[in-house]
C-alpha cells in the first residue's frame, strides 16, 4: 500500500526516487547569505563530503537534493533536460537558492519540500511562495513527518502531493483534506477571501 | 456583536468535528502525546497540574447574555462551578476531563463561541481596549477591524504552526488600554490628515521573559491594507524566526536580532509583493461587519439623573462605588460599569456559575444584552442609564461582583500560579488574597488611590508583573517559593517596565513590603500624584531604603 496521496488521491505508482544524503558527520553550520545573523537555529547543512558522496541512480526520474544540484548541476543537467530531475529543499534552506539555481523553475516537474518535524510551520510559507511568488506550476510534494493533521494546510498553501508518514494510514488522512469547506481567508488552493467568494 | 451567518456556523461546526475525532485518536493511541499537543493546545486546551485546562475565546472581550448564560451552565456541568477570566479576555476552564472537550466545544458552538487558536504556537485571540465603541477618548472604534482580522486568523494556513504563539491587539482610543506595545503585532487606529482611517503598526513587543516594548514598523499604514501587512510581517517571522529554542522563539526576539530598520526593510520587500492582493479588505466587507457594531439604541437622555444624584449624596457605599466602578461614556445619560471580580480574598479573575447567570441577568436587562470581560480580569456592562445604576448596583453588591476596588491596589492582576499551573516557580492566588486582606479597609484604600499590581508566578508574566506600578514575580531559590518586587512598571501611552527594587522575598513578607511601598508613596506624594507619579519623580531608592531598612530592623529584634 503507498503512502503517496497526490491530487486528493492514494497513488501506487509513484515514478520518482527521492535521493538522500549519505549520513555524514553531525556538522552544524551557519546558513550563508542573509539569514546568517539568525540562523542560529543549530540546523544542520551538508558537507562536500557529503555532496560528492551522493549516490545517484544511473536511470529513472530521481529528486535531488538541492545541496547536490548545486555543485553536481553539470553531471545532472542533462537529466533535468529529459525530465527526469526533481529538486528538494529542507524546510531551513534557503528558497531563493533554488529559484536561482534553475533558468525556469518549471522546467522541474517535481519540487519537494522536507519537514523533519510536523511542527515546523515554514513549510507553509515555501509552499506558498513557490507558488506565488515563483509562478511554479508543477508537482508540489511534502515528504517527512507528514501527517493527516497537517494535510488541509498543505493543500491551501499549494501542494498537491504528499507522501505520508511510513507509520500512518494515507487512507485516514485524505478525509482530512475535506475538513473545512468553506475557509475564510484567500490562500494558495483558493485566492479569494470569503467575502470576494459569495455574498455574505 | 458581531453575529455569525453559516459560513462562520459551519467553521466552527467543522472545528469540533475535526477536534473530536483528533481527541478520540489520542485515546485509542492513533496519535502520540508530542502529535496531540499542538492539535489541542490549538483548540485552547492545556494539561495542567491537576486536570486539563480549557480556555475558551471571547474574542477582542465581547460576550452576549446568551453566551454568559450558557458559560454558567457549561462550568456548572462539566467544571466545579466556577471558571477564571484571564488577562488576555478570554474564560477559562480548570477541571474539564479531557474526553468531555469535545462536547463543551459543541455546547460552545451552540452560542457561536469556540476555543480556536486560544494556545499553540498561532494567531491568538485579538484583544482590545474593554470600552470599545463606548469610550468618550475613542477615536476609532477597532473591533469591526477585530472581527475582519479574527476571521482572517483563523486556520490561516501558512501561518498555523509559528515559531511561537502570536498576539495581536488593537487600540482605537486616545489613552491605550489595549497595550499595543506589549503585542507581537499591536495596530493603533487613528484618522490622517485626509480624515482616513489608518494604522500605526507596532511590532516586538511582549513580557515574559525577555520583556521589550514594540518597535513602531510602519507609522501609516491605509485601513484596507492590514491583512496583507500582517501577512508580510508574519511570513517573515515565520520563516527567519528561532525555532531551536522556546524561549528565544518569540518575534520580538528576531525583531531584536536584525534590528527594526532591517527588519521593516525585510517586511517591505515581502509587502511589495502582497499588497493589494485578494486579501486587501474591501469598502463592502468593512461595511458589512460594521453593521454589527453600530451604536447601541439609545433613548435621549438627559446628562444628569436626580434620582441618581440624590443616591449618591445619601449613600456613601454606593457613591464609593460609583467612583470607581462607574466610567463616562459617549453617550449622554450613559455609563459603563466595572463588575469588579476582585473581592477581597478570592482569587482574581474568578467567577462562580450563579454569578455568571447574575451577570447575563444584568446585561439583558440594563445593557442591551451585552457585556465584556477586560485584560484587568473585570467584567464590564457597556450601556447602562444612569437612573438603572441604583438597582445595578443593589443586584451586584448581592452577588459579590460591587468590590468598589476597580483601578486600586486591590484590583489585583494575577495568573493562576503554582496552584494550578505546571510552570510556575511560586503561588500566586495566595500573594493577590493576603495582600488583598491586608489593604481590607476600604477608606485607606481609596486614599492610596490608583494602583496597578500585577503578580506572575514565573518569569513567563501572564500576570503582566513588568508593566505593574508593583510587579510581583515568583521565583525560586533551591526550591522554594520568593517574591522579587519591581516598581515603577506601567501600561499605556507612557509605557515602562517596572525596576527590581532587591533581593526576593518570603511569602508571608509580601504584604508587609507592599504595607511599607505604600507608606513612602504616602509620605512623600504631592496632591494630584498617584503612586506611578511618586515612583517616576523621586526614584526607586527612598522605597528601596525603606522596605530594607525595616527588614534589617526586623531581623535584628
Ligand atoms: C495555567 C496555565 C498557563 C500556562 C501553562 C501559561 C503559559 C505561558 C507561557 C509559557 C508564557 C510565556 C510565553 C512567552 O513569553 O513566549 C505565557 C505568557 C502569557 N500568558 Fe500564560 N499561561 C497560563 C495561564 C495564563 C492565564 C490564566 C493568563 C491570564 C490570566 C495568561 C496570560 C498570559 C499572558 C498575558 C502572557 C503574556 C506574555 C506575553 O505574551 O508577552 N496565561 N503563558
Ligand atoms: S506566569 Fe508562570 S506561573 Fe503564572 S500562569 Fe504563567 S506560566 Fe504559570
Amino acid at each position: 500500500m503507498s503512502n503517496l496521496i497526490r491530487n486528493n488521491a492514494i497513488v501506487n505508482d509513484d515514478e520518482w526516487i527521492t535521493v538522500t544524503l549519505p549520513a555524514g558527520e553531525e556538522v552544524v553550520r551557519k546558513q550563508a547569505g542573509k539569514v546568517v545573523m539568525f540562523k542560529l537555529t543549530g540546523e544542520q547543512s551538508c558537507t562536500p563530503e557529503q555532496i560528492a558522496a551522493t549516490v545517484i541512480p544511473a536511470s529513472g526520474k530521481i529528486i535531488v537534493p538541492l545541496s547536490v544540484w548545486l555543485v553536481r548541476k553539470d553531471e545532472l543537467a542533462p537529466r533535468l533536460a529529459k525530465g527526469e530531475l526533481g529538486i528538494w529543499l529542507a524546510t531551513h534552506e534557503v528558497l531563493e537558492n533554488l529559484i536561482d539555481a534553475v533558468d525556469d523553475i518549471n522546467q522541474l516537474p517535481i519540487i519537494a519540500v522536507f519537514v523533519e518535524r510536523f511542527a515546523d510551520g515554514r513549510i507553509f510559507s515555501i509552499g506558498t511562495l513557490l507558488r506565488t511568488r515563483y509562478g511554479y506550476k508543477n508537482e508540489l510534494r511534502a515528504f517527512g513527518d507528514v501527517l493527516r493533521d497537517q494535510l488541509f494546510f498543505l493543500k491551501r498553501c499549494g501542494y498537491d502531493s504528499y507522501l505520508i508518514r511510513a507509520d500512518r494510514s494515507a487512507e485516514e488522512a485524505l478525509a482530512s483534506l475535506q475538513d473545512f469547506s468553506q475557509p475564510y481567508q484567500g490562500a494558495v488552493d483558493e485566492t479569494q477571501p470569503v467575502w470576494r467568494r459569495v455574498q455574505r | 456583536m458581531y453575529k455569525y451567518d453559516e459560513i462562520d456556523q459551519a467553521i466552527v461546526d467543522q472545528r469540533v468535528a475535526q477536534y473530536r475525532d483528533q481527541v478520540r485518536r489520542f485515546i485509542a493511541g492513533e496519535l502520540s502525546d508530542e502529535e496531540f499537543r499542538p492539535l489541542r493546545l490549538q483548540n485552547g486546551l492545556y494539561i495542567q497540574r491537576h486536570a486539563p485546562m480549557l480556555r475558551i475565546a471571547v474574542p477582542y472581550g465581547t460576550l452576549s447574555s446568551r453566551q454568559m448564560h450558557k458559560l454558567g451552565d457549561i462550568a456548572q456541568h462539566y467544571d466545579r462551578g466556577y471558571g477564571h477570566f484571564s488577562t488576555r479576555q478570554n474564560l477559562q476552564l480548570n477541571w474539564p476531563k479531557l474526553e468531555d472537550t469535545p462536547d463543551i466545544l459543541a455546547e460552545l458552538a451552540t452560542v457561536q463561541m469556540h476555543a480556536i487558536q486560544t494556545s499553540g504556537n498561532c494567531i491568538r485571540n485579538i484583544t482590545t481596549d474593554q470600552f470599545a465603541g463606548v469610550a468618550p477618548d475613542e477615536v476609532i472604534d477597532p473591533r469591526a477591524v477585530a472581527e475582519i482580522i479574527r476571521q482572517w486568523s483563523t486556520f490561516h494556513p501558512e501561518f498555523a504552526l509559528l515559531p511561537r504563539k502570536f498576539k495581536i491587539a488593537v487600540s482605537g482610543t486616545k489613552q491605550d488600554r489595549a497595550i499595543v506595545q506589549a503585542h507581537d503585532i499591536g495596530l493603533e487606529f487613528y484618522y490622517d490628515d485626509q480624515q482616513k482611517m489608518a494604522i500605526k503598526v507596532w511590532v516586538g513587543g511582549g513580557l515574559g521573559r525577555t520583556p521589550i516594548l514594540g518597535s513602531v514598523v510602519r507609522e501609516h499604514l491605509e485601513w484596507q491594507h492590514i491583512l496583507t501587512y500582517c501577512e508580510a510581517v508574519i511570513r517573515v517571522y515565520n520563516l527567519h524566526g528561532r525555532r531551536d529554542n522556546s524561549f528565544k522563539a518569540r518575534i520580538k526576539i528576531l525583531v531584536k536580532a536584525l534590528g527594526i530598520d532591517e527588519f521593516r526593510r525585510q517586511v517591505d520587500e515581502e509587502w511589495q509583493h502582497l499588497k493589494d492582493g485578494p486579501n486587501t479588505i474591501t469598502e463592502a466587507e468593512l461595511a458589512r461587519v460594521s453593521q454589527y457594531f453600530t451604536a447601541m439604541p439609545y433613548e435621549n437622555l438627559p446628562a444628569h439623573d436626580a434620582g441618581f444624584d440624590s443616591a449618591i449624596a445619601s449613600n456613601p457605599a454606593f457613591a464609593a462605588w460609583v467612583k470607581r466602578c462607574v466610567h463616562a461614556h459617549k453617550q449622554p445619560g450613559y455609563r459603563a460599569v466595572s463588575l469588579s471580580l476582585k473581592p477581597h480574598g478570592k482569587a482574581p479573575g474568578d467567577i462562580t456559575s450563579e454569578q455568571m447567570h447574575v451577570v447575563a441577568d444584568l446585561a439583558e436587562k440594563y445593557s442591551f444584552g451585552e457585556l465584556r470581560a477586560s485584560h484587568e480580569q473585570n467584567l464590564i456592562l457597556t450601556d447602562v442609564k444612569l437612573s438603572d445604576l441604583y438597582s445595578v448596583w443593589e443586584i451586584a453588591r448581592a452577588n459579590g461582583l460591587a468590590t468598589p476596588n476597580i483601578g486600586l491596589l486591590t484590583d489585583i492582576i494575577c495568573c493562576p500560579g503554582g496552584d494550578f499551573c505546571s510552570l510556575a516557580n511560586a503561588k500566586s492566588i495566595p500573594i493577590a488574597e493576603a495582600i488583598q486582606m491586608q489593604f481590607d479597609n476600604l477608606d485607606y484604600l481609596h486614599d492610596i488611590g490608583e494602583l496597578e499590581l500585577n503578580i506572575s508566578g514565573c518569569m513567563n508574566a501572564c500576570g503582566h508583573h513588568h508593566v505593574g506600578h508593583i510587579g510581583i514575580l515568583g521565583v525560586d531559590k533551591d526550591g522554594s517559593e520568593w517574591y522579587q518586587v519591581t516598581i515603577g512598571g506601567k501600561q499605556g501611552n507612557d509605557a515602562s517596565l517596572g525596576t527590581v527594587i532587591g533581593r526576593a522575598f518570603a511569602a508571608e513578607e509580601m504584604p508587609g513590603v507592599v504595607q511599607r511601598l505604600i507608606e513612602v508613596y504616602l509620605r512623600e506624594r504631592t496632591d494630584e500624584e498617584r503612586f506611578i507619579d511618586t515612583v517616576r519623580r523621586i526614584g526607586i531608592t527612598p522605597f528601596k531604603e525603606h522596605v530594607y531598612a525595616k527588614q534589617e530592623e526586623a531581623a535584628h529584634v
